[in-house]
């Protein structure tokens, strides 16, 4: 492999393994901290304040109040290890302190300390320690080893999130004015410009006409990207890395060809030109709100009737489980449809009907797996019954194509391993711990690449499909390897000019 | 009055009393500390009835356990279904007459206890054996387990070995719950029997303080307990509601 990589990239394990422990191999300083000016575009203090421990503790304790997860997660834990070797980071790394009780540890030692009688009296006994610098610096390096993908949390007996740990983790350390760069310098692009990368509304225009030229040239039909549309029916709200980036871009196109193909009028907003809520990532309600509230806003501007969000793990768990909750409720939409829905809901109904036309053979030089993003397996669904959220994907796929084979069982679906980059760890600065974290899955995929001569992952998340591209080549697989759902869609979908727009 | 029989009357009383009263306290902080946000881990239930199916399904035979680890769950399930079998059989020196489903768990209960010793081995076993659990475990993580067997060893030692006037410890007992102050009947006091009762006592003066509130806590758990249906319903917190929806800037307008 010709990348010059400072670390070393973990071995293909054969099954099964224990892990062996590695105490302080991942130890560091984490991840690049937030300037000053982009904590304060938060609302968060610019860098370590003085009387940080206090402050922190403060918080802790108005966390817990407002969190029941965390009072019961923190209090529940019986140390059985049951959690011990499912988190990709610790398979990938062997830093115990990558266990998902180990994780959870750092912050109920502190918790223990302040807020229960056993460790306010007996602090060695229960393992109770005081927040200090360390501890702190703990906090901020293995939090930010966490992508908070939940996959613990299936197979704890109490059901115990470590994601939510880290999440209000994350909040204490932003409010002591600890933050990360990667994500902190994110979120006040979207309430200065509306999304992510900052791409203004004419660089949106452009680039949405350019796909359109791309698209006539490719079929010889009109089919449209509409930006700002007032009245269009579905506002579509989708990762604006779907406007740049490979694969990203090709699932576009296959959301727009379905949107044609069904007669459909759609816009995208340029106000809530993003589907990402970074704010779940740094555990902040108020954040995540202020991001969500401009896709509110961006329905009512435009006056539509349904919202529909693209492929994109974490903005899916905004999207289903939270949008209501935070800024519902969304009685001005049509109330026929699930508020909000994904594309593959809607893509998926549109098969069943008969109104899109697949056509198999337009995939056939690809033989194909699907990854279940995290979010999108644990934490939401698809369709009215429980799992929806695993068939759905997988009908449309096979219904684009002749070759579909699914990885182990043990790692897909609700136990499905993260891409390694998910949970605002997708920045180069951590580029060691995403290839690391990554083993799990890439041996699955490995599996299937030699018992079936898979070609290609689909999958339908923004992050996975960035991170793979990235990490694919470490472990010897083409970084185009990675697709996206909705390109198979887009290039087996039979389409035809005379679409008769529903009445 | 004798020394023992008032002393034990006496931590009985206390003992129970912070029992009740801290882990009520944390019972009722679980049940009013709002969860803002709905994270059922899915697949999930979309009913409540469903909810209620998949609580019982984890209490009763541990279901994601057993999908974690084949031997945590036979040792765990092992463990706590004798406990239960034991309890079950303890009964009959509280109450007087004695149910008939205790009296039928006579026999089970009483064989019962070399169940719940082995699970209680077979944990401390990983735990002290097992590089990642031994690496999460705290002093009182194995206090917790010598306690418990601590229980367990003299209680079988009483019904096998060394046993006890039972008939004076019923009366003792009764006694006791009958709230019969500084007229307890006396209490048998044979060394096993009273490092039982000393055991037992300490277990129920701890638990509201140690990690034995996981017993309430997979009842108040978000991720099993809650209903996944967030699009249909909302599900704001009165917090939520107060810092951010009260204010101009809320987002009723239209
Ligand atoms: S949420 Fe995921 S990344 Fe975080 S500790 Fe659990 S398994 Fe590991
Ligand atoms: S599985 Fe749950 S209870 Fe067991 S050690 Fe892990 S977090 Fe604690």
């Amino acid at each position: 492999m010709a990348k010059k990589v400072k670390f070393d990239i973990p071995e293909f394990r054969p099954y099964p393994t224990v892990p062996v422990l590695k105490p302080g191999v991942m130890k560091g300083n984490g991840p690049f901290k937030a300037k000053p000016d982009m904590q304060e575009a938060l609302g968060f203090p610019g860098e370590l304040i003085d009387d940080w421990h206090d402050v922190a503790i403060d918080k802790m304790g108005e966390l817990l109040k407002k969190y029941r997860s965390l009072r019961v997660f923190l209090d529940s834990c019986m140390k059985c290890g049951a959690c011990t070797d499912k988190c990709h980071y610790m398979i990938g790394t062997n830093d115990p302190k990558n266990m998902p009780v180990a994780r959870q540890d750092l912050f109920r030692q502190v918790y223990r300390r302040h807020f229960t009688l056993s460790g306010k009296l007996f602090p060695k006994l229960v393992g109770a320690k005081d927040l200090t610098k360390d501890v702190l610096d703990d906090w901020y390096n293995y939090f930010h080893q966490c992508s908070q993908c939940r996959r613990c949390s299936v197979f704890c007996p109490i059901g115990i999130d470590t994601a939510e740990i880290s999440m209000a983790a994350r909040e204490i350390l932003d409010t002591v004015g600890l933050g990360q760069k990667y994500c902190n310098e994110i979120i006040p692009k979207i309430y200065k410009i509306g999304n992510n990368l900052g791409l203004p509304k004419p660089a949106l225009a452009n680039t949405l006409e350019g796909l359109e030229e791309d698209m006539k040239d490719e079929t010889g039909i009109d089919i449209k990207m509409p930006l700002d549309v007032e009245g269009a029916d579905i506002l579509l709200i989708t990762p604006s890395a779907d406007f740049f980036a490979e694969p990203h871009i090709d699932g576009l196109i296959g959301y727009a060809k379905v949107f044609h193909q069904a007669g459909a009028s759609w816009t995208i907003s340029s106000y809530a030109s993003e589907a990402a809520n970074f704010g779940m990532f740094i555990g902040s309600y108020e954040n995540m709100r202020k991001v969500a509230l401009r896709i509110r806003e961006a329905a009512i501007k435009l006056k539509v009737k349904r919202i529909i969000f693209g492929e994109c793990g974490h903005a899916w768990r905004v999207g289903y489980s939270f949008l209501n909750t935070l800024v519902g409720p969304f009685e001005f939409l049509d109330t026929r449809y699930p508020i909000p829905q994904h594309i593959c809901e809607y893509t998926y109904d549109l098969i069943q009907k008969g109104v899109i036309k697949l056509d198999k053979s337009a995939n056939d030089h690809r033989r194909l797996t699907f990854h279940d993003s995290c979010n999108v397996a644990r934490a939401t669904r698809m369709g009215d019954k429980p799992g929806g959220q695993f068939e759905i994907p997988r009908e449309i796929i096979k219904a684009c194509c002749n070759h579909y084979y699914d990885m182990e069982p043990d790692t897909i679906k609700d136990q499905t391993y993260c891409c390694g980059g998910g949970g605002g760890l997708l920045t180069d600065d951590l580029m060691e711990l995403r290839v690391k974290g990554a083993l799990p899955r890439m041996e699955a995929l490995k599996q299937v690449v030699d018992d079936h001569g898979v070609t290609h992952m689909a999958a339908i998340c923004a992050i996975c499909k960035t991170q793979f591209a990235k990490v694919l080549p470490y472990y010897g697989f083409e970084m185009d390897a990675i697709i996206s759902v909705h390109q198979l869609v887009g290039d087996a979908i039979v389409l035809t000019t005379d679409v008769k727009t529903p009445g | 009055m004798e020394f023992w029989t008032a002393f034990y009357a006496i931590s009985f009383y206390v003992a129970t009393l912070i029992f009740l009263v801290f882990g009520g306290h944390k019972v009722y902080q679980y049940a009013v500390t709002p969860a803002p946000l709905k994270i059922p881990t899915t697949p999930a239930p979309v009913t409540t009835s469903g909810v209620v199916v998949r609580l019982l399904l984890e209490v009763t035979i541990f279901k994601s356990l057993f999908r974690s680890n084949k031997w945590i769950w036979l040792f765990a399930l092992i463990f706590h279904l004798a406990l239960w079998i034991v309890l079950i059989r303890h009964l009959r020196y509280f109450i007087d007459p004695v149910w008939a489903i205790v009296a039928l768990a006579q026999p089970f209960g009483k064989y019962g206890s070399f169940a719940m010793l082995f699970g209680l081995f077979a944990l401390l076993a990983r735990r002290m054996f097992v590089a990642r659990i031994c690496y999460i475990s705290t002093p009182s993580d194995y206090l917790m387990l010598f306690l418990l067997l601590a229980i367990g060893i003299s209680g079988t030692l009483i019904s096998f070995v060394t046993h006890t006037d039972i008939i004076q410890f019923k009366a003792f007992m009764l006694s006791v719950l009958n709230f019969n102050f500084f007229n307890w009947q006396t209490i048998p006091t044979d060394t096993m029997l009273l490092v039982h009762l000393t055991a037992v006592i300490l277990l129920m003066i701890v638990f509201p303080f140690s990690k034995l509130l996981h017993v309430p806590g997979v009842f108040f758990s978000p991720t099993r307990n809650q209903v996944d249906n967030p699009r249909e319903k909302r599900h704001v917190a009165p917090w939520a509601v107060k810092e951010f929806e009260t204010s101009p800037a809320s987002t009723t307008s239209e």
